[in-house]
């Protein structure tokens, strides 16, 4: 399935990062920098569609939605736990992870447009 | 209609190059044609057929729909100045409508700065205007919040409303606030039951043969599932109304004009003052058709003007495209 060729690397790259900060002894405002520029992914919206549908992120990933469609659209979180604004083309909304779950969310502005983020610890099996 | 001009109606212009359900509907003389697959259809007789009587003097209002101010992309760069055209339009018009309505996407981002924009142009026509929302006037983070503090004063709940003029019973919907997310369904649009339980109390003893006007941004029956085009309930706000000789049904939000009878209910969709939209289906997306060249734009605008006739039940509906 297609978000597995995403979710390795993102997975790898989080455990180098805390291996990386653990060896250094970084303080712990420099470990958080660190690991969130090495956790980031991303969700590309064109075309009424979410890319990829399901993406698998580690704790701590920050996810950017880009809207490179002509229409607006919104990031909305089912139940609410996170939600952008109207982003019209090329508009950005970026969302932090660190509760390990399965968030689905939808398009307000078209509601048959659905994705998931599951947030789960690299290295352990689904 | 004596004043129609043939030219001038949405739908010529793209019925044969898109083969898409396009038609024309006036009361009393008129027969609804559907263009489906190819083949046309009479839909039905609308006018004569409706038990109602319209008690005053007749009543002529004007609809508008999908303004979209904000919008930057093409097929339409500037939704301002089309929206514009239209109300310039409508002020041209021989008979003066007693009031307007915009069935919603008003804005396109439900930025204080396009409503801003969009009333300065629709008040230079002078005229009452009853605004309902489109999704895209509640995207902003908080649910509606903007929408409702600047157009919901005087409704109930989230918005919804209704009126008396001239003998005719108006009702403002809402549905876009509860959609169904599409993770287990088509992510249709909702009405949701505090709105709908106030609708049955709304129309409950009224005359039977009181005309109502039934409106709502996004369509009251399902035109186009994949494309959430529809209301998972609207089968029961119209049930309630399932006693009464005439129901018109005016929606926006698919920027193209689909027509529809159901016994004693017509269903009209409206044109956009801003960019059309593909036909069900036609397109991978609903989107804007940017492919459009700007010199055929106008063809796929326009304005609707509602006649009620005195003694006849159900309106005259006419649809002007923004073509000069």
């Amino acid at each position: 399935m297609a978000y597995w060729k995403i979710a390795v690397p993102l997975g790898a790259l989080g455990l180098t990062a805390l291996l990386f900060a653990a060896v250094l002894e970084t303080p712990l405002a420099g470990k958080a920098a660190a690991q969130a520029a090495a956790n980031a992914a991303a969700v590309r919206i064109d075309n009424f569609n979410f890319t990829p549908l399901t993406l698998v992120v580690a704790p701590g990933t920050t996810v950017t939605w880009t809207n490179a469609d002509d229409t607006p659209h919104t990031v909305r979180e089912k139940d609410g736990k996170f939600k952008s604004a109207a982003l019209d083309t090329d508009d950005t909304f970026s969302q932090a992870f660190t509760a390990p779950g399965e968030y689905e969310y939808f398009c307000s502005i078209h509601p048959r447009m659905v994705g998931k983020i599951v947030v789960k610890p690299a290295g352990k099996s689904s | 209609m004596a004043d129609r001009d043939d030219k001038d109606l949405i739908g010529v212009a793209t019925m044969n190059r898109r083969g898409l359900l396009k038609c024309m509907g006036w009361a009393g003389t008129g027969v609804v044609w559907g263009l489906s697959g190819g083949v046309p259809r009479t839909l039905g007789l609308i006018g004569e057929a409706s038990a109602a009587e319209v008690k005053q003097a007749g009543l002529t209002f004007v609809q508008i729909s999908d303004s979209h101010i904000g919008f930057h992309l093409p097929p339409n760069p500037d939704p301002r100045a089309t929206l514009s055209e239209a109300i310039d339009k409508i002020k041209a018009m021989p008979k003066q409508p007693a009031f307007l309505v915009h069935t919603g996407d008003i804005s396109h981002l439900s930025k204080e700065q396009e409503w801003d924009d969009a009333d300065q142009v629709i008040k230079s026509a002078n005229k009452q205007v009853f605004f309902l929302p489109g999704e895209h006037d509640v995207a902003d983070a908080d649910n509606g919040k903007a929408y409702l503090a600047r157009y919901g004063k005087d409704t109930k709940g989230k918005g919804w409303y209704s009126f008396d003029m001239a003998g005719v019973h108006f009702i403002g919907l809402i549905n876009v606030f509860e959609f169904q997310p599409g993770f287990k369904s088509a992510g249709l649009a909702k009405i949701g039951d505090e709105q709908l339980e106030w609708l049955e109390k709304d129309v409950a003893g009224r005359s039977a043969s009181t005309p109502i006007v039934l409106m709502a941004h996004l369509p009251l029956w399902t035109i186009y599932e994949q494309w959430g085009w529809g209301t998972a309930d609207a089968g029961r706000a119209l049930g309630y109304l399932k006693r009464f000789g005439s129901v018109t049904v005016l929606n926006g939000h698919i920027h193209q004009i689909i027509q529809k009878v159901e016994g004693n209910v017509t269903f009209h969709t409206a044109a956009s003052t801003a960019f059309p939209q593909p036909a069900p289906g036609t397109a991978p997306g609903p989107g804007p058709m940017k492919e459009v060249p700007a010199e055929e734009l106008h063809k796929y605008l326009g304005v609707r003007t509602v006649n009620y006739v005195r003694g006849k039940g159900a309106p005259a509906l006419i649809d002007s495209s923004l073509v000069a």
